[in-house]
């Protein structure tokens, strides 16, 4: 009798584990493929970016650069960290921030034009405050043109 | 001089704290009396101290006291009267001293409700709450003063973030704090039984009632901040797996889990130190969520280096508070025992597997919201974490849980058997599998989402419709008498796992029904969503104390009967100079129809959002079910004050032999 429930404690044990192995698997697994890169415009127009999966830009909207379509809901604009800029299609409703000359990230996939086109547009709410992303591809794209200057000085 | 009151105030229940930290958990140590017989006292006047400071915040806010930095960051002159009472939690330091008040409140209340307990036992406890509360305030005195001056004053201040001006913020993040700070209820009870050695019944039916109250506020809290982002954001959504819901949501998982846990080491004994880890961990969690949300450090992670300070003090007392009361329960947690034995097919089983899967799945979230922070930042690159990994775990994660939730309770404790367990349950499976083919299919749209969480919802429906036809049919009492004859607790649980039904419901229908558009309208023109015509009828300015508004009208017919008018707003905050949606919503307790306006565009036309959203309000209703399950439980007979002698008696008995104890 003590055999046995020894075994049944090994087997409860065992099978908990096996179940929470196969929990951690399933969300490592969930995680890696959801993860979404951020890149720069200048990372873009390097060409560093994945071709079929999505993943975010962030920057300054150009100002003088949003177009809208006959439906008012298709807008045409570019993001840029002032060294490089990238043309961005988004089809519906801006948020409420959504300014030129503004910081904004944007998510989605790089057309074969060359064209981002956004499934989702961010600006967060505060007259003042840059998203996160936006402000490290401004500071990125200020250090890189420090660093090309340099060798001249 | 009203602020520096308040200032002064903290700084004496600073020193409060300090002595209700120490001196009664060295008294329970030694078994000294007068040392323990001060924590009740002391925890007083903290309550005393603290609400004076509060009140000082308050009064600073009400009487626009721009020489106030605090005030002048986040107040208006032009904002009405409950905004700006709203305001003094409205921010960083402000939000910590309405923490500190809470868990006040809750020490205070441990004293007063805490006859029945062991004088040591007490002594402990509100010694544990008085360390925290020393943490707490020495991080508000030394880098977050709410009192701090601005000299020279500001002729006006700065605002509230238009956001937060919404009769539900005025509410939810003091709902949200008691559910927190409530935890560190629990929290002071677990440690108090590993420092003294004890940890039996009558400790778990101590303190169940204290968790479930935290657990209610904390549900209801996070259903408030759920339903406030549905019509204050404008974009029709009631969760987005955001850091700053993430940090409430973990808490939540893991005090659900507590509470079960709880109630096997109540019942049988067993759990003893999981229930602990528990308790230390929900706490542990509800502290990373305060700094999470409130230290910006989810706006930037290098925000602290602005203020490294704040940062240095937040990391340390995490570190101590986790990291010593985890080395705490590495070294006692045997000293608490381990309880009774159970089959591997018993409801300690199937709570232990609730319990597992509420926790990996509390782990699943740290990892979602915590990682990208690391790897920004140690600079290692800038990633993202968005729903579609949380949606991908939750689902196979959440439904085993759900599954078990219809077994528990029908299931015996120690030892059941499983041919019985599917007999009883054979109706309520196969009732609900039909259910969540057929009616799907009746509506048009089944897909494997659909199916599981109809089938989870009907499931959990039927099989507590199961139990309780179980435990009503047989007797011959009245039918009234035979409800009664279940205590509240049970009722509470069935309610609470309805509520979950209820939810699952909810979030079912409408994720796989819910429909919406965009579209550029000209007044007059028509949009149709889901059987209905929507027509707009156009914008006219309003002006608000501290906005101007373009109010906008939608009149909502369905075969031309008129069914709702919707006034969706779009407001711009003069002072902040921030642009803020205010949705126009029908709720409906089959679906509601809610517009938000989005910019305007040229000749008077604006975009708009129109959603159509089937048993969307079934979700909130869901969590008020839980909450009142909570509260049915709390009700129950078992948790009433006795104030009879004998327990007296058995205080006094134990006392010695607990000191003992203590010292070994």
């Amino acid at each position: 009798m003590a055999l046995k429930a020894r075994h049944k404690r090994f087997i409860l044990i065992g099978i908990g584990l096996a179940l929470i192995g196969l929990a951690a698997m399933l969300i490592l697994n969930a995680f890696q493929s959801n993860m979404v890169f951020f890149y720069t415009p200048t990372q873009v127009a390097k060409g560093e970016v994945p071709k079929n999966t999505g993943f975010r830009i962030g920057g300054l909207v150009e100002v003088g650069s949003i177009k809208r379509g006959d439906d008012g809901l298709t807008i045409h604009f570019v993001v840029t960290d002032t060294a490089k800029t990238v043309p961005v299609l988004y089809k519906g409703v801006l948020p409420d921030l959504f300014k030129e000359g503004k910081g904004v990230v944007a998510q989605g996939k790089i057309a074969a034009d060359g064209q981002f086109v956004a499934s989702e547009v961010l600006a967060k709410h505060d007259e003042n405050y840059m998203p996160p992303e936006a402000a490290a591809a401004l500071k990125s794209a200020q250090q890189q043109s420090k660093t090309l200057v340099m060798p001249n000085k | 001089m009203i602020p520096e009151i308040g200032h002064f105030s903290l700084i004496l229940a600073l020193l409060v704290a300090l002595v209700l930290g120490s001196f009664p958990i060295i008294g329970a140590a030694r078994g000294n009396a007068v040392w323990m017989g001060l924590a009740k006292p002391l925890a007083r006047v903290q309550f005393i101290l603290i609400a004076l400071a509060f009140l000082c915040l308050v009064y600073a806010f009400a009487f626009m006291d721009y020489s106030v930095l605090y005030v002048a960051n986040n107040s208006n002159s032009k904002l009405p009267l409950q905004f700006r009472i709203a305001a003094v939690w409205g921010g960083h330091e402000g939000s910590l001293l309405l923490w500190a008040l809470i868990l006040s409140i809750w020490t205070v209340a441990v004293s007063l409700f805490s006859k029945h307990i062991p004088d040591d036992m007490r002594a402990r406890i509100l010694g544990v709450m008085g360390l925290v509360s020393v943490g707490f305030l020495l991080f508000m005195l030394m880098v977050s003063n709410p009192f701090e001056r601005l000299i020279p004053a500001a002729l006006d201040g700065r605002d509230l973030n238009p956001l937060l001006q919404d009769p539900g913020m005025i509410f939810h993040p003091p709902m949200l704090y008691m559910g927190y700070v409530g935890f560190s209820v629990a929290f002071a009870f677990s440690i108090a039984a590993l420092l003294g050695g004890q940890l039996d019944a009558a400790w778990a039916r101590w303190s169940r009632p204290w968790t479930i109250l935290a657990w209610i506020f904390l549900t209801v809290g996070i259903m408030a901040g759920s339903n406030w982002a549905y019509y204050e954001l404008g974009w029709g959504g009631w969760w987005f797996w955001d850091a700053v819901e993430n940090a409430s949501f973990m808490p939540w998982l893991v005090g659900t889990a507590l509470i079960h846990s709880l109630a096997v080491t109540e019942k049988r004994g067993s759990f003893k130190a999981w229930t602990v880890l528990l308790a230390i961990c929900a706490f542990s969690l509800s502290l990373l969520g305060t700094f999470l949300v409130r230290s910006g450090v989810l706006t930037s992670v290098h925000a602290f280096a602005t203020d490294p300070r704040r940062g240095i003090f937040i990391l340390a007392f995490l570190v101590i508070v986790i990291g010593g009361s985890l080395l705490l329960f590495a070294w006692r947690a045997s000293t608490v025992g381990r309880g009774g034995k159970f089959d591997v097919i018993s409801r300690e089983s199937f709570l232990l597997a609730n319990n597992v899967l509420l926790a990996v799945a509390a782990l699943s979230v740290l990892l979602g919201t915590l990682y990208p922070l690391f790897l920004d930042a140690l600079n290692l690159g800038k990633i993202s974490v968005g729903p579609p990994y949380f949606d991908a775990v939750f689902a196979p994660l959440m439904a085993p849980a759900i599954f078990l939730m219809g077994v528990g309770p029908i299931a015996r404790w120690k030892e059941a058997a499983l041919p019985e367990l599917a007999l009883r349950l054979r109706w309520a499976f196969g009732i609900s599998l039909a259910t969540a083919v057929i009616l799907p299919l009746m509506l048009g749209n089944l897909t494997p989402m659909i199916g599981l969480g109809l089938f989870l919802a009907f499931w959990v429906f039927a099989s507590s419709a199961e139990l309780v036809y179980q435990r009503l049919a047989k007797s011959d009492l009245p039918l009234l008498g035979r409800i009664k004859a279940n205590s509240r607790a049970w009722w509470g649980m069935v309610i609470a796992h309805l509520g979950i039904a209820v939810f699952v419901l909810g979030v079912t229908i409408v994720k796989g029904f819910e429909s919406e558009i965009a579209v550029k309208m000209l007044p007059g023109d028509v949009a149709h969503l889901a059987g209905y015509d929507f027509t707009f009828d156009g914008v006219v300015d309003r002006i608000g104390p501290n906005y101007q508004a373009s109010h906008g009208q939608i009149h909502v017919t369905k075969n031309g009967v008129l069914r709702t008018i919707l006034e969706p707003e779009k407001r711009l905050y003069t002072v902040t100079n921030m642009p803020m949606t205010e949705a126009g919503i029908s709720p409906h307790l089959l679906h509601d129809l809610y517009a938000s306006l989005g910019e305007p565009l040229e000749g008077g036309a604006w975009s708009v959002r129109i959603y159509h959203k089937p048993m969307v309000e079934w979700i909130w209703f869901g969590c008020l079910m839980m909450a009142f399950g909570g509260f049915l439980a709390l009700a129950d007979k078992r948790y009433r004050l006795k104030r009879r002698a004998p327990s007296k008696e058995v205080k006094s008995s134990q006392q010695p032999k607990n000191s003992k104890k203590a010292k070994v």
